[in-house]
């Protein structure tokens, strides 16, 4: 074996256990890299400032800024987190960058206003981002959608939410939903019916996961709670007709003339507990129901079940 | 075979050094010292943030550009001065004269990034009047800064091994860019399907990871540095430096110098 021969074969070898060695070391260094206080130091906070930093590359700054703002977002809520300080600015650096992107908008419409550990809980920021992206793309209909979306949803404010619909549905292009939804909040906004169309709407007018998977779980809460609350009028009907509490929900299912025991949206039967409140089975399949759950709970990390 | 390695690195740093490459120190330390004083002038309880940040950071950037400068030119000049001929006819082996190279590259680095800490330290000393405890975590960031320049220099040896001065600094370059935002690389394989996300996530585990070792933020804020992270990541940089110098060794074994 000449000499060139055996420095090839070193050098590939050396290569290869190299590269192999190298890619295992990195997945390893992901894990223990101190990310927590990387993920909270924005180290330039200022959208304006970070516009002129980018050179005019302001598209692929505002890519970046947007991938970083869902990968910052999904890591925290994953850990149920209690707060998302960065989750703002990156919307803001993202939307100041590239003010014709509408990702951010929606995202900060589902995720920057809600409470934690399911939002950052700044409505009032997210409703200034909307009212940004409003003003950067006037025709665009669904960012009125989203500003609704936020007054109906955090602030209950039904009136404006009510305005920012009408408002939405007079663009050239709207889907007519947007009145039905004005319309609606205005007249029925505690119904469970307008809750479910707007969390419908989210469904069916947005193209990322976690913004649909999010408003499905609305949608399995929405059931829920509907199904709990004419339970539980159906066990009170009962107590003031019989004078006493139901033994079990089939007593109910009889006295209703129901087919069988009402089931959650996964299939399994409500509970009745000894004093006569209607229960869910497992609260913690459904990430957003307020009505069911027994005295104490803590709800656990959100579990996104498939789209159906 | 060490020897001969040895007198290459040795003849490198001295040709660096002869092309005047630590007067860049000068540089720094005005900028530093401009810093420091400006900061403590203007900022209100972040002057030690923003001079560990930015001393840091001069010290990752002015090491990179000299590394990719120096670097580029390391085979392409001595082939253009024919001096390559006159190395390789004794009996140096050419592996030997990349690795040589290497060592010399990344002593010239590490000589500058010294110097460079002294003036951060300095700088330190300024703004805050006095050492804490605290301080020795930028030793940790300094270090893999030449952890860093490790992987630049043999990066930038791999391009000079086959291409010209110009293409092997714009390669480096970019290679440096897409490292440094290999974890957005990752972020963006995460959310694409099928052959798009194999290719992306083989793509940002074989691009040089330059964030993993950027600590800068963290120990400006004097968060601790596991132990297991230095050890990792210096194994990381070896590799991937024998990885890249193995590849710059097997392309220029080949290489027809006539």
């Amino acid at each position: 074996m000449t000499s060139r021969q055996r420095t090839t074969i070193c050098a590939t070898g050396i290569l290869l256990f190299s590269m192999l060695s190298s890619m295992l070391l990195l997945h390893h260094v992901d894990e223990i890299r101190p990310r927590d206080i990387v993920d909270d130091t924005l180290y330039i906070a200022s959208p304006k400032l970070v516009k002129h930093a980018s050179l005019g590359f302001n598209g692929l700054m505002a890519c970046i800024y947007w991938t970083r703002a869902v990968q910052y977002f999904g890591h925290r809520h994953l850990l149920r987190q209690k707060s998302y300080n960065e989750l703002g600015p990156l919307l803001e650096i993202t939307s100041t960058l590239d003010p014709q992107l509408l990702a951010p908008y929606q995202f900060g419409s589902t995720f920057l206003a809600p409470a934690p550990p399911n939002g950052a809980g700044q409505p009032e920021r997210a409703i200034r981002l909307m009212q940004y992206g409003i003003q950067n793309n006037p025709q665009n209909w669904r960012l009125y959608y989203d500003l609704g979306f936020i007054y109906y949803t955090e602030l209950k404010d039904f009136k404006k939410a009510s305005e920012a619909f009408q408002k939405g549905s007079q663009i050239s292009d709207a889907h007519p939903f947007l009145k039905v939804l004005a319309a609606n909040t205005a007249e029925h906004a505690e119904d469970f019916g307008t809750a479910r169309l707007l969390w419908s709407a989210a469904y069916q007018n947005s193209n990322e996961a976690n913004i649909r998977q999010n408003a499905l779980e609305h949608l399995r809460a929405i059931q829920v709670d509907e199904d709990v609350t004419n339970l539980q009028n159906a066990v009170t009907r009962f107590v003031d007709k019989n004078g006493r509490i139901p033994t079990s929900l089939w007593e109910i299912a009889s006295a209703e003339h129901l087919p069988g025991v009402p089931v959650d949206p996964d299939g399994v039967p409500y509970e009745l507990s000894l004093d006569g409140q209607v229960l869910v089975a497992n609260p913690d399949e459904f990430a957003f129901i307020k009505k069911g759950t027994p005295p104490g709970y803590t709800p656990g990390p959100p579990k996104f079940h498939k789209q159906q | 075979m060490s020897s001969r390695i040895a007198y290459i690195a040795s003849n490198t740093f001295r040709e660096a050094v002869r092309d005047r490459v630590l007067y860049n120190l000068i540089a720094f330390a005005l900028l530093l010292s401009g810093a420091a004083i400006l900061v403590g002038q203007i900022s209100i309880d972040i002057e030690k943030l923003v001079v560990v940040n930015l001393g840091l950071t001069a010290v990752s950037l002015f090491g990179v550009v000299i590394a990719i400068f120096i670097g580029i030119g390391l085979v392409s000049k001595e082939i253009e001065r024919r001096t390559l001929y006159t190395v390789l006819s004794r009996p140096v082996r050419r592996w030997e004269f990349i690795v040589g190279k290497f060592f010399g590259l990344a002593g010239t680095l590490v000589v500058n990034t010294f110097f460079m800490a002294i003036g951060v330290f300095g700088a330190l000393l300024y703004v805050a009047h006095k050492f804490t405890s605290g301080d020795a975590l930028i030793l940790v960031a300094l270090y893999f800064i030449v952890l860093e320049f490790l992987i630049i220099c043999s990066v930038a040896l791999l391009f000079s091994s086959f291409s010209s001065p110009l293409l092997s600094a714009i390669l480096a370059f970019s290679l440096f860019v897409i490292g440094s935002f290999a974890d957005d690389l990752r972020g963006f394989a995460g959310i694409t399907h099928g052959l798009t996300r194999w290719v992306a996530t083989g793509t940002a585990y074989l691009v040089p990871n330059f964030s993993a070792l950027n600590i800068i933020s963290a120990v400006a804020h004097q968060q601790s540095i596991p132990a297991q992270l230095i050890v990792q990541n210096t194994l990381y940089a070896l590799f991937y430096s024998a990885m890249a110098l193995s590849g710059a060794v097997l392309i220029f074994e080949r290489r027809n110098l006539k």
